[in-house]
């Protein structure tokens, strides 16, 4: 059997594409943003927050680390009307990215944070900063300087996951290919396409994710 | 005739070149001690030896085979020349007797009882012999380091590499290494030890060589080299005026 | 229409449960045993052949398993067969996870200190008897909480089958929600589900990993 590849559809396709690409790449940034500032969030509830917070906090973050992203989508696109809370396919998708990211970075901001030497916090107090200020001024930003990658690594993660909101029919890029295939009948060449959009985005975002951390961190890693 | 010829040694790390030249003819039963700042070259000198290291200019013939970087010719340069570590690198998953026996069998493939009695026989040697089951983890220092020439001398070598053996140890077990280093020395065993134990260098070895950037800048009797410094670099690194 | 009592809902999804914990073996197991020969020619490979593998690893976990997973449908399917969706579903799900772990065991191999491959060579060892005696049995060790750790993802990953219409808990979750029009109930229940496979192997992965520090604390 020979199979031709066709390729020719690429051209009049290219609006629909390039608006996937455009949604999610929205998606990631505004996922990313608010998803680690939930994490730090949390992270500092686990870390040193109010005692009976800590618990909630835990079980969310057990709970999104051990149900898959589908299931969390759907559960906020479909299930929350139940309780009256409706929203449109993309914050939906938005909400889901960031409740997901929240709880990787949560983990992982922690792990940063319990390895910060117990004579940082010391010092913290006895120039008389509040155990927050602590946290905030001195902890802070050697812990992220320290799970840098791994949070890179993790955002990227969730850049890849985040094709399933096509599910709920927010018109990302998978969105795009699968609407481009069910027209041109050409769906291996197609969905080869996206898989490679999405490599490039992938290390597109890690780089934009290095440079990040360089300007963030621009002395190098004090250990 | 020599047992370890090393001939215009020339090693280089990128643009550094670590090792300048290096011509030592070491004898069969000699003890020498191989002193120098750190950053001289020293170890790479002796893992060039062991075939850690592959040279870029010059020869190492060991007892008659010449240094080459292939399998065969590295397991046979191996098995004339034992290597003890400054960091130990007992095998952690193996007990003192496993670590001992391990290489005779895979490498020589003898069998495990022959292994065992020797491994026992070997330790017995550096008075460990009742340590055969313990592991790495439950050994001291000092202990650690016994199994691991007990393990390089199960394997027969004429000569042991020994790259400062005590530094990693605290002081009060130096002592325990060295007595074991000595009666090898004693016994015949063709020893290169990297050291800063002057004392014990003086004592036990049969010349000492005065690594400075790469060369050989001093060798000769302990007796001399310790006694009349020729160099000012060496004056300076032993201290005295 | 029928009426579905709670009790069908959750007997529905377990059943379902059962495909989500075969295909999860298969994909771990089958993964496993791909990801060991990625990791040889990774490591121990030509220059060439690393380059190669090396850039495998990189593919698939550059690349989201929804498109593998249509790549594995849609590809298979030029070969002019009709693809069940299980085949699909597994051959993708395989390939996925030995990228995963073929990765995740060379950080393991890497991870064991150079010392060792300088004293096992200093005793006349070979490269393969460096790795079947010294390397790997160390590597094992230090292997077994990450590669628990990673079963978690895998489970989770089974979920974007349905989407290829692969019938497990998610594709179930989703027929029973269309029959019953209750989303919360539904969803919520095959979260739990879910977590109910997930959770213990997360846990034991931790687990695990403490003891290890443990043990190389007393070094
Ligand atoms: N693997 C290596 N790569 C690059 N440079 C090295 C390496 N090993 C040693 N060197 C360099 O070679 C020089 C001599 O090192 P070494 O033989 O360890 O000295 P010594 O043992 O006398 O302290 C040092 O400048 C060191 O930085
Ligand atoms: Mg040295």
């Amino acid at each position: 059997m020979t199979y031709h590849f066709d390729f020719g559809w690429l051209i009049e396709s290219l609006p629909v594409l390039l608006k996937g690409i455009r949604i999610t790449v929205q998606l990631i940034l505004i996922g990313a943003v608010f998803g680690v500032a939930l994490g730090i969030a949390c992270a500092w509830v686990r870390a040193l927050g109010p005692k009976w917070l800590r618990p909630v906090v835990a079980t969310y973050v057990e709970l999104i680390r051990n149900t898959p992203f589908l299931i969390q989508l759907f559960f906020i696109f479909f299930g929350l009307p139940s309780l009256g809370i409706r929203m449109s396919e993309l914050t939906a998708a938005n909400l889901a990215m960031i409740v997901n990211l929240g709880a990787y970075s949560c983990e992982i901001i922690r792990a940063g944070i319990q390895a910060t030497p117990r004579g940082q916090f010391e010092a913290g107090a006895s120039l008389a900063m509040t155990p927050f200020q602590t946290f905030w001024y001195v902890v802070l930003v050697p812990a992220l300087q320290r799970i840098w990658p791994a949070l890179s690594s993790q955002i990227v993660i969730v850049m890849l996951g985040s094709a399933v909101v096509s599910q709920i029919a927010a018109e990302d890029l998978t969105f795009a290919a699968n609407f481009i295939q069910s027209r041109n009948f050409r769906a291996f060449e197609t969905y080869i396409v996206s898989t490679l959009i999405y490599l490039a985005l992938a290390i597109l975002l890690r780089q934009l994710l290095a440079g990040l951390g360089w300007m963030l961190f621009p002395r190098k890693a004090s250990r | 005739m020599s047992l370890i010829a090393i001939t215009e040694v020339k090693k280089r790390f990128g643009d550094n070149e670590v090792l300048k030249g290096i011509s030592i003819d070491i004898a069969p039963g000699e003890v020498v001690a191989i002193i120098g700042r750190s950053g001289s070259g020293k170890s790479t000198l002796l893992r060039c030896i062991n075939g850690l290291e592959t040279i870029d200019e010059g020869s190492i013939v060991v007892a008659g085979a010449q240094f080459l970087p292939d399998e065969v010719h590295l397991k046979a340069l191996r098995l004339k020349v034992g290597m003890i570590f400054q960091q130990f690198n007992l095998f952690p998953h193996l007990t003192a007797g496993g670590n001992v026996m391990l290489s005779q069998m895979v490498v020589k493939k003898v069998p495990k009882k022959d292994a065992e009695a020797v491994a026992r026989k070997m330790l017995d040697r550096v008075g460990l012999a009742h340590k055969f089951d313990a592991l790495p983890d439950e050994l001291s220092g000092g202990q650690q380091q016994r199994v691991a020439i007990a393990r390089a001398l199960a394997m027969q070598p004429m000569a042991l590499l020994c790259d400062e053996i005590t530094s990693a140890l605290d002081p009060e077990l130096v002592a325990e290494v060295l007595a074991v280093v000595k009666e090898l020395a004693a016994e015949g065993m063709t020893l290169v030890m990297v050291t800063h134990e002057m004392r014990f260098a003086r004592d036990v070895c049969s010349r000492v060589v005065f690594m400075h950037q790469g060369r050989v800048h001093e060798i000769g009797a302990p007796e001399d080299v310790f006694a009349n410094p020729r160099t000012p670099e060496l004056r300076q690194f032993l201290g005295v005026q | 229409m029928t009426e579905f009592s709670f009790w069908d809902i959750l007997r529905n999804l377990l059943l379902a449960a059962r495909w989500t914990v075969v295909l999860s073996l298969v994909s771990f197991i089958g993964g496993g045993i791909v990801g060991a020969a990625l990791l040889f020619l990774r490591i121990g490979g030509r220059r060439g052949i690393q380059l190669l593998s090396r850039g495998y690893i990189q593919l698939f976990q550059g690349t989201p398993l929804l498109m593998q997973l249509f790549l594995a449908f849609f590809g298979l399917g030029l070969f002019g067969i009709d693809v069940p969706a299980w085949l699909a579903a597994c051959v993708a799900l395989v390939l996925w996870t030995a990228a995963f772990l073929a990765e995740i065991w060379r950080g393991c191999v890497e991870s064991i200190a150079k010392g060792q491959w300088e004293a096992s060579a200093s005793l006349g060892m070979g490269y393969l008897q460096q790795m079947r005696y010294v390397i790997l049995p160390q590597a094992l060790k230090v292997a077994v909480p990450p590669t628990v750790g990673f079963s978690v993802q895998v489970v989770k990953g089974t979920a974007l089958t349905s989407i290829i219409g692969f019938v497990e808990l998610s594709k179930a979750g989703s027929i029973v929600t269309n029959a019953t029009f209750q989303p919360f109930t539904v969803y919520g229940l095959v979260a739990l589900i879910y977590f109910a496979l997930c959770w213990p192997l997360s846990k034991s992965s931790q687990l695990l990993e403490r003891k290890l520090n443990v043990a190389h604390r007393n070094h």
